[in-house]
This record gives structure tokens, sequence and C-alpha cells, in this order.
């Protein structure tokens, strides 16, 4: 049946698209919450089948499906898994049940919709990170977005409105900036016959996008039609600023989408489309962006330094740490590159444990900001350590799965530029220095008004920061399937 | 597999399953319970380490390998564990002194809750795995998991008492001073791998690779080697955090000072001997920075009135000896004195753990005097340890110094001067501190007089041991001149410097000289403990403030604050400029009004009914979606 009817990449989308479409007609509050978690929990175990699977040459039909859709215009709805693919879809798979167990204790008003969007969201990323055509990638891009503006608007802060609206421009913007490029690249894309003879001059596929010869000049141009868009989304600097306002004022479900896996949208765009399509232009620019990356690493991890708000904290950190991977992405090679994938999935485990202790910590004591908290430590030593666990493995200390990802990316800039290495490795020092004082400041010290009636972490609450540590040690001592999986995509990169 | 040295895993594995087992069931364990599996492991350890040394003095070395930690087409970093003369040496004096400091521990501790006493137990076991760590990897990834791990534990010891911000701040200081150097260390390792595409000792330091190397790679990658030293082994520019990781509970600085931790620098470069002897720009920038800071903390050491500053800044200065070693090319000095100086420093804070347990928590030696009546024992092998420090014969600390002298006078007299004025203060200090604590009337208040009391056995009876191994750890390095075929650690340790020895041949001083400089130290450390006993014995109070020399002194040169000055506001500031300034004022407001003229624009138009985002993105989801299901089934 698998192969012949239904395929993984389908089922990823299929999934969640339909619960998400049935949460919306849903009335009770705990139903939806267990048709929620019942769909991510689906849509995990489908994406542990896919990694077994995953060998294309064993499987094939197993991971590909192509189906036709807008014929007249060259468009297929074609989904295929590729390593990469595997990598970021078991990312998501992953990330929503945890994402959704955790904040199980925060009430939505109209949870309903609130469910609904979250799995539309999923449904779309599934489907960004397993098109093979230009158009369903642009779709899903916005499928996947979409829902987030609503998300943000409806159920976010005091100044969700604002902070929404600068999201939408950045967004947007780069989306439509994307558009007239891809549209560009298909009015030079070779043409295809389809099976049952009909013939178009052009077409969206992958494959034709892959072959379209462009001039440089052309290129040039384009490169920063496509660079605008992926780079809003990763953020780099200075693209960047919607993001600790958006972090800041979404529910702590939503920021962990953002921050978790979202930004491996922007990543993952330039891995799919970016470099292979305008070859020419990323070699010529590369070292603009990466110098764009660096920048971003230490301005970042200077504003982490100061700032009193954890969430605007965790989100400069998650910046800096982007901007890493930007950097080593940008610098096509083999080491940086493989460092990059590693971190892709690694950094979106860490910082999604971040995110649960913010939002226990919020929720326990009602405030964000750093110097109103302290003590917490006499008060709840279970959340310390989890917590210390994984701010350790977000400044990537050896043994935790932080390490391997970033000591490959840098041992791989150290090869394109050496002061890369050297400056960007200043990070790794002021992120030591603001992640320490994050810690200092919450826990130890003596305990105040606000946190002398903390209590410890529930059950729930253990069990899925357990998760992520586990995550975080088994990853951190034996990378080796991290690096099996996604070898073949940096081969695929580098040639 | 078949080496019988493949069983070296159990040496890390013990202290991490002591580690688990206290930290994860520290509710759970009573104290006694706690205190034993934390000591067990260790001992096993050691029991393993001891046997592992009896195979290596028979001549059986071995490199373990367990699995591949990084594997790909281009670099391969095995999870291997290397056994040999300078890791096996090691492993005794970690596990050996790391289990007294285990012992100690039990007692010096019991006033804690059964969950932080096993929280500090855990720690403990965590700091001595990964400082075993780091001295068994066979490349400099394994070295540096352990490296970046016992920072890792100096931060969670320094701070143990987290409840204290003070405290808190120098385990943070400790943790990010350390991450500069380790920024070196890496740095040095990405250099390899461009260059020779390997991290393994036994492929970097062979021949076949150094000579794939410049004469600039080799400097730039020793230069930054160092650079990592200083941070862990507490070498000016980095060494501020040392004095300051005082925080911690007692036993932690013994265990940081002499077993783990500020030995690991030293060790670092004596595994990579063969390239720093052949850098000799790094070389001489070494003996430098190792002997301005020998001489810059104990001119330090001189004026400090809290007892364990005292010995804190004693450690920087002794450390700064071991550089001048390894700079002038006496690694085999250099680990000899990490092996002594480990008995007698030990020792030492530990002595000073069991004064300020009777003294109830006080530091201060002002507050001290007339000691000796109440502890025997702390007493007599403080005393020890101060003889041995001040580098009197037979005394350990007198044979391991005297080598480095020796080695110094032989590259450059000056260093040599400076050497012997360092073992001249160093003499003076530690007496000061003796005289101060244990000679003279009680200065302290009745209430704290009526509690004196000589430590329990758990305390004292570690104290005899390190005594001991302080006087008779110094005789397996018996110079030539004075016993012939003495040297049995240069002799043990001669496969590990081999390369070095075959480049830098070295000049042997002759026999009447080499007296001749024994004589001068001896000399001079004995001039100076008698003055030192003769100012302080009869020590009182004065409330009168330093002037002076003394005053700058005190304040330990306003390194601290030329720090803060120079370093740390500077990069607040610009932090703050950052944020306030270019984050909001400029990047924000260019966005805010670009978007303030799109939706101004778009209302004109209409586009957006009534400037609602929310319905045209609505529209677009629900279009999207139907495209999606009527192309489906078309």
């Amino acid at each position: 049946m698998l192969g012949t009817y239904f395929t993984f990449p389908e089922l990823l989308i299929w999934i969640p698209l339909f619960t998400g479409i049935i949460c919306f007609f849903l009335k009770n509050q705990k139903t939806v919450r267990s048709v929620a978690i019942i769909s991510s929990i689906a849509t995990l175990a489908v994406s542990c089948c896919a990694l077994y699977f995953s060998d294309a040459v064993k499987y094939p039909s197993y991971n590909q499906v192509n189906y036709i859709w807008m014929k007249q215009i060259g468009s297929t709805l074609h989904l295929g898994l590729d390593k990469t693919g595997h990598l970021l879809t078991f990312l998501t798979a992953l990330s929503f049940p945890v994402i959704f167990i955790t904040t199980i204790k925060n009430n939505y008003k109209n949870a309903a919709a609130f469910y609904g969007l979250m799995l539309l969201s999923q449904a779309g990323l599934m489907g960004v990170f397993s098109a093979m055509d230009a158009l369903l990638f642009y779709f899903c891009w916005e499928l996947a977005l979409v829902p987030v503006y609503f998300l943000c608007s409806k159920w976010g802060g005091e100044k969700r409105i604002q902070t929404t609206f600068k999201f939408f421009v950045y967004t947007f913007l780069g989306s439509l900036l994307m558009l007239i490029g891809i549209m560009y690249v298909y009015m030079h894309s070779p043409g295809r016959a389809f099976e049952d003879g009909t013939t178009v001059a052009h077409s969206f596929s992958m494959q034709a996008f892959y072959t379209t010869a462009l001039s440089l000049k052309d290129q040039s141009w384009l490169f920063w039609l496509f660079f605008a868009a992926f780079a809003v989304k990763m953020p780099i600097f200075p693209l960047h600023t919607w993001q600790p306002d958006t972090y800041d004022q979404s529910p702590t479900a939503v920021t962990m989408v953002l921050s978790g896996i979202m930004v491996k949208m922007g990543l993952f765009g330039v891995i799919r489309w970016l470099l292979p399509v305008l070859p020419g232009a990323s070699h010529k620019f590369a070292n603009i962006a990466i110098v764009l990356s660096i920048v971003g690493i230490i301005y970042a991890s200077c504003i982490a330094m100061v700032q009193d708000n954890i969430k605007k904290l965790i989100a400069y950190s998650s910046i800096a740490h982007i901007g890493l991977m930007s950097a080593s992405l940008f610098s096509v090679n083999e080491m940086s590159l493989q460092g990059m994938m590693i971190q892709m999935f690694n950094h979106g485990i860490n910082i999604i444990g971040l995110w649960v202790v913010v939002d226990i910590l919020e929720r326990k004591t009602g405030v964000k900001q750093l110097s109103q908290l302290g003590g917490i430590a006499a008060k709840a030593p279970a959340l310390t350590w989890m917590l210390v666990i994984i701010a350790l493995a977000n400044i990537a200390l050896p043994l935790t799965n932080g390490f391997v990802g970033e000591f490959m990316m840098f041992a791989g800039l150290y090869q394109v530029n050496i002061w890369y290495a050297v400056i960007s490795g200043l990070g790794i020092i002021l992120a030591a220095v603001y992640t320490l004082n994050m810690i200092q400041k919450i826990f130890y010290g003596p305990v105040n008004s606000i946190t002398e009636n903390v209590t410890d972490i529930s059950f729930n609450e253990k069990l899925g920061l357990m998760v992520i540590i586990i995550f975080i040690f088994v990853l951190g001592v034996y990378p080796q399937p991290l690096i099996e999986l996604t070898k073949n995509a940096v081969e695929g990169l580098l040639h | 597999m078949n080496n019988v040295l493949h069983i070296v895993w159990l040496v890390p594995f013990l202290p991490l399953v002591g580690f688990l087992i206290t930290g994860l069931l520290r509710n759970h364990l009573s104290k006694a319970l706690t205190g034993i599996i934390a000591s067990g492991v260790i001992a096993a350890a050691f029991g393993v380490s001891f046997y592992l040394f009896t195979e290596v003095l028979k001549g059986n070395t071995y490199v373990a390998h367990y699995f591949n930690f990084i594997q790909t087409d281009y670099l391969t970093i095995g999870f291997d564990l290397k056994v040999d003369q300078l890791s096996s040496l090691f492993l005794l004096i970690i596990t050996g002194i790391g289990f007294l400091i285990h012992v100690y521990s039990t007692s010096y501790m019991h006033e804690e809750s059964s969950a932080h006493f096993a929280r500090y137990f855990s720690y403990l076991n965590l700091f001595v795995f990964s400082m075993l760590l780091l001295v068994l990897g066979s490349n400099y990834i394994i070295m540096f998991i352990g490296w970046e791990g016992v920072g890792l534990c100096s931060y969670l010891l320094i701070g143990y008492w987290f409840k204290n911000i003070e405290y808190t701040n120098a385990a943070k200081k400790a943790f990010i001073m350390n991450r500069i150097g380790d920024l070196g260390f890496l740095l040095a390792v990405f250099w390899f791998i461009a260059k020779v595409g390997s991290v393994d000792y036994d492929v970097v330091l062979s021949a076949a690779s150094i000579s794939k190397l410049t004469a600039t790679d080799i400097t730039g990658i020793t230069m930054l080697l160092f650079i990592g030293a200083t941070g862990k082994s507490a070498q000016i520019p980095l060494y501020t955090w040392l004095p300051d990781a005082m925080a911690g509970p007692t036993p932690v600085s013994a265990l940081i000072h002499a077993a783990t931790m500020v030995t690991a620098g030293i060790y670092m470069i004596a595994r990579s001997n063969v390239l720093f002897t052949m850098a000799h720009t790094t070389q001489n920038v070494i003996a430098i920075v190792g002997i301005a800071t020998m001489v810059v903390a104990a001119t330090i050491a001189l004026k400090q009135n809290d007892i364990k500053k005292v010995l804190a800044y004693s450690t920087v200065s002794q450390l700064g000896y071991m550089f001048v070693a390894l700079g002038t090319g006496a690694y085999t000095a250099a680990v000899f004195h990490v092996m002594t100086h480990a008995f007698f420093k030990a020792l030492l804070f530990l002595g000073a753990g069991s004064v300020i347990h009777a003294m109830g928590g006080e530091q201060d030696m002002r507050n001290m005097g007339g000691l000796k009546k109440y502890m025997p024992f702390t007493k007599i092998t403080f005393l020890v340890g101060c003889i041995a420090i001040a580098g009197i014969p037979p005394f350990s600390g007198f044979f391991s110094k005297d080598e480095i002298l020796a080695s110094a006078f032989e590259h450059n007299k000056i260093l040599w001067v400076i050497g012997v004025l360092g073992a001249m203060m160093t003499a003076f200090y530690m007496f000061r501190l003796y005289a101060m604590t244990f000679m003279g009337n009680f200065r302290g208040t009745e209430h704290q007089q009526q509690h004196l009391h000589e430590s329990p056995a758990a305390i004292t009876i570690p104290l005899i041991i390190l005594a001991f191994l302080s006087i008779i750890g110094g005789w397996v390095g018996i110079p030539e001149v004075m016993v012939h075929g003495g040297h049995r650690l240069e002799h043990f340790l001669e496969p590990i410097f081999r390369a070095s020895n075959a480049i830098d041949l070295k000049h042997i001083p002759d026999h009447t000289t080499e007296w001749m400089l024994m004589g001068v130290s001896v000399a001079v450390s004995i001039m100076a403990i008698l003055f030192a006993i003769s100012k302080f014995s009869k020590y009182n109070k004065s409330d009168a403030p330093e002037t002076g020399i003394g005053r700058i002194l005190q304040h330990k040169w306003y390194v601290d604050e030329i720090y803060n000055a120079v370093i740390t506001k500077p990069l607040a500031r610009l932090s703050a400029f950052f944020d306030a300034i270019i984050e909001r004022r400029g990047i924000d407001a260019i966005v805010n009004g670009t978007g303030k003229a799109v939706n101004y624009g778009s209302r004109q138009l209409r586009w957006l009914q009534s400037g609602q985002v929310g319905a045209y993105v609505l529209l677009m989801v629900l279009g999207i979606i139907i495209l999606f299901i009527i192309q489906m089934f078309l």
C-alpha cells in the first residue's frame, strides 16, 4: 500500500492539514487539544517510519510523489524527501508534540482556532521541506506563514498588533520579492513534456529550475530577490528586527514554532533553491552574506548581554546562532555544511527547550524580566538543572548536541578565512556571558517576593524537557546518526 | 583489544557513574551513603590507575579505541584513550589526591543538607571525570571535552553556595575567562585540521605531519595553544579568576589547585612538546609570561590577609614556575613540579580548610594566631607544606623547583635571578601565613576561642598522608649530582620527550655550578623564612591602612579594576549603544517608517479594507487551500 497509495511526504502534509481543518469545527477545548496532540504524534510516527525508509535507492517510491496539478503552466504537485528534507521534516514532526505537551497548561481563548492554525502551519512547513516544485514551494511557504500572522495578532501580548504588522511587512515583502524571482526564473526555464503528450514551454519543477541557464548578470539581481526572502526568515543582520518583538509578543507555543522550525525555512531555502539555481551569483556574493552573518553574530550577542527581557535575550541569542549557520552555509565547504546540517536540527531542539523553561517561569511568576527574578534554584531544583543543561547545550559545551555542529562550522569557516573563524569565535565567549548572566539572575541569589512561592515543575513539563535533554546528550555523545543522514546532502551541495 | 590496558575506560567511567548516582538520587541518599559512593568510585578509579601505572612501568603503552565520535570522509575523530607514561602519571595524581579530597569533604561538608551534600559530591565526581578525560584523550578533541568539562565543574563548584551573588559572580568569571582561553585552543585545533587533517596526537605530532607545517604554522599553533593554557592554568593575562575561585568550599580549592584544572595547561603543552620545542618565539613568550606571572602573583601574596587568598596567589605563582620550565624546554621539570606541587598545595589548602573549620568560617589571618596549641596535627602538617613549598631540602618542593631554576640559569641568567627572587618571596609569604596563623597569641573573638578544636580523623588523616607525600614526593627526581641515577622520573618520562630532546640538546651545568645554584636558593629561602617568623610571630592587629606600594599590592596591582575599565565597561557601553541607538532608532525606525508608508499607501488604494491585514491574509489562505483541493481532483 505504501508507495502505491500513500507516500511519506504526502502523509506528513495531509495529517496536519486535515486534522487542522477538523479542529476549527470542534467546540470543546479538551477535545481540540487531544486531537491536536494525537495528530502531531501520528505525524511523528510517520516521520520516524520515513526516516527508517529514508534510503532513496532502496525505497524510491516511498519518498517521492508527483501529481498532475497545474499542467497548463508546467507546475506539478511534486513532493519528495531528500536528506535535508528528512532532517527538517523530522525536526518539525518531533517539535510539535513537544510543543503541545509542554504548553498544555496554557489556556487559549477560542482554542479550536488556535490549534487549527497551528496544525495548518505544520502542514505548510512540511510542504516547504518537501516541495520539489517552485510554485508549490511558494504556496507552502505562505501556508506556513499566514497562520502565524493570525496566531500572533489574536493570541499575542499587549503590543501584538504592532508587532504582527512589523512581522508581516518584513516577511511579506520578502515573499513578494521571492515570487518575482521565481517568476523570472520560470520564464527562462526549459519546458517539459507530460506523459499524456502535452508539452509546456516552461516549468516550475525543481529539475527545470536547476538546469535553467541564467547569465551572471541576471543571477546577480535575482540573487538579492531570493536572498531577501530567506534572509528575513533566518534572519540575517540587518533584516532581523522583527524577530525579538515577535518572539516576545507571540504566545510561547508560536514562538517555539517560529524559532525552532521556521527560521530553518530560510536556511533550507538557500540550500534547496538559492545555491543550486543561482550558483554563479551565490559564489560571487558569498563573502557579503558571510560578513553580514558574522556581523550579526557579534551584534546580536552584544545586545543579548544587555537584555532584561528573557524572551528578547533568547531571541537575540538565536539570531547569533543562526548567523553562524548562515555564514557556514554560504562558506560552502564540507566541514561548514556538515556542521550546519547537524546544527539545524540541534538548534531547533535546544531553543524549544529554552522556550519551554521560559514559559514555565512566566506561568509561575508572571514576569519575564530578569531583574525581577532570582533565587529560584532553591525553590525549583529540577527546573534549575534542566535549564542549566539546555543552556549549556545552547552555548555548545562538548558532549551536548550543540558542540559538534558548532565545532565543524567553525572549522569550516576557518578554512575559508581565518578571520571569519576568529571573529565569529568571539561569539562563543559572548554567548557564555549572556547565558550565565541569565542563569544567575533567574536562579541564583536570594529569593524575592515574586519568586518565593515558586514550586517545582510538574510531571508533564518534566517529561517534555526530558525528551529534549535525552536528545541533547545522545546526539552530543554520538552525533554519527545525524552525520550519516546528512552526508549525502552535503556532497550534493558541493557538486 | 587484547591489550590489558583496554580497561582504561573504567578510569573515567567510574567517577561518571558516581556522578550519575549521587546526582540523580540526591533526594534519596543519606549523607553517609553519598560519601561512600562518591569516595568509593574515586578509590576504585585510583586502583585501576595504579594497575595501569604498573603496566606502563613495564613498558606497555596503548591507545584504546572505543567508537568514532565524529566520522566523515575528511575528518575522523575517535573516542580514543591513550595510556602512556605522561597520562598514567597524571592519572595517579588526579585520582589519588582526588580521593583524599573526597574523604576530607565528607567531614568538611557535613553541615550541608543531604540533597546539597549529594549535589556537592556529584559535582566533585564530575570534576574528576572531566579531568581524567582531559589527560586520557588521545586527540585534541577528547582533551577539549575534558578541558571544557573542568571549566564547567569549576563554575558549578565555585558557585556551589548559589544564594550568594558574589560567589556566583566568581563562578561566572571563572567560566568566562576559561572560555577566552578555550577559543585559542579551538583555533589551534582548526589550524591542525586545515593543515594536517587530523587531531590525533600520534598523527599531528609525528615527524611526517610536522614536515607539512611551515615555521609560521608552528608558531601560530603553539601560540594559540598557549593562549588556551593561560586560561586554564591562570597565567597573565587570564589569571584573575583563580584567586576569586576561593568562593567555593575549601576542598574544591584544593581540587582545582592541586589535582585538576590548573595543571591542564601544563599537561597540554607537555603533551605537545615537540611543537613547542620547534617554536622558539613561543617558548620565549611562555618563559617571559611565566616569570612575570610568578613575580606578580608572589608580590600580591605578600600583602594578602585572607588565608585562602595567599594560597591562591601562591598557586598562580607556582604555575608561573612551571611555565618557565616549559618555556625553557625543561618539560620533565614542569611535570615534576606539577606532581610535588599537587602534594603540598593540596596539603596546604586542606590544612587551611581545617583551620577555617575550627575558626567557624573565619578566613582573615589577622583574627587568628596561636592555633598550634589547639590543632597539633593541622599545625605540624601545615608546617611540612610550608617547608616543602619554600624549597628546603629534602622536602619535595626543593627538587622540582631547583630543577626549574637550573634550567632557567642555563637559558638566561636574568630569568634565574628573578626566579630566585620569587623563591625568596614564596618562603616569606608562606611563613608569614604560618606565623600569623599558628604562632603568637589568639586574636579572634572569645566565642571563636571556645570553639577551637582539632579536626576529626576524616580531615587529619588525609593531611598526614599528604604531608608524608610532601616530604618524600621529590625523591623520585633527585638530581644526578647528588645520587647517581637518581632522577627516576626523567627516565620514566623519557619516551614522551624523546623527540624534543633530540632537537634541543640540553647543556647540563657542571657540578660546581649546580651545587652553587642550589646553595643560593636554599640560603635565600632560609633567610626569608627567618625574617618572616621574626616579623610575624608576635603579630598584632593594627588598623593603620597600608600605604605606598603595600596598598597597591593589597589591591592586587588593581588588575581587576583595570580589566573592568578597559574591557568590561566599554563592552557594556557598546552593547547598550547597539541596543538603544542602532537597533531601535536606526534599523527599527526605518522599518517602521516603511511599514507606515506601505500602510498609508494601502489605505489610499483601499486594497486592505480598513487596513485589516487579517482579512486579506485570510483570503489568501483560503485561496491557496481551494486551489490545492480543486487542482487535486482536476
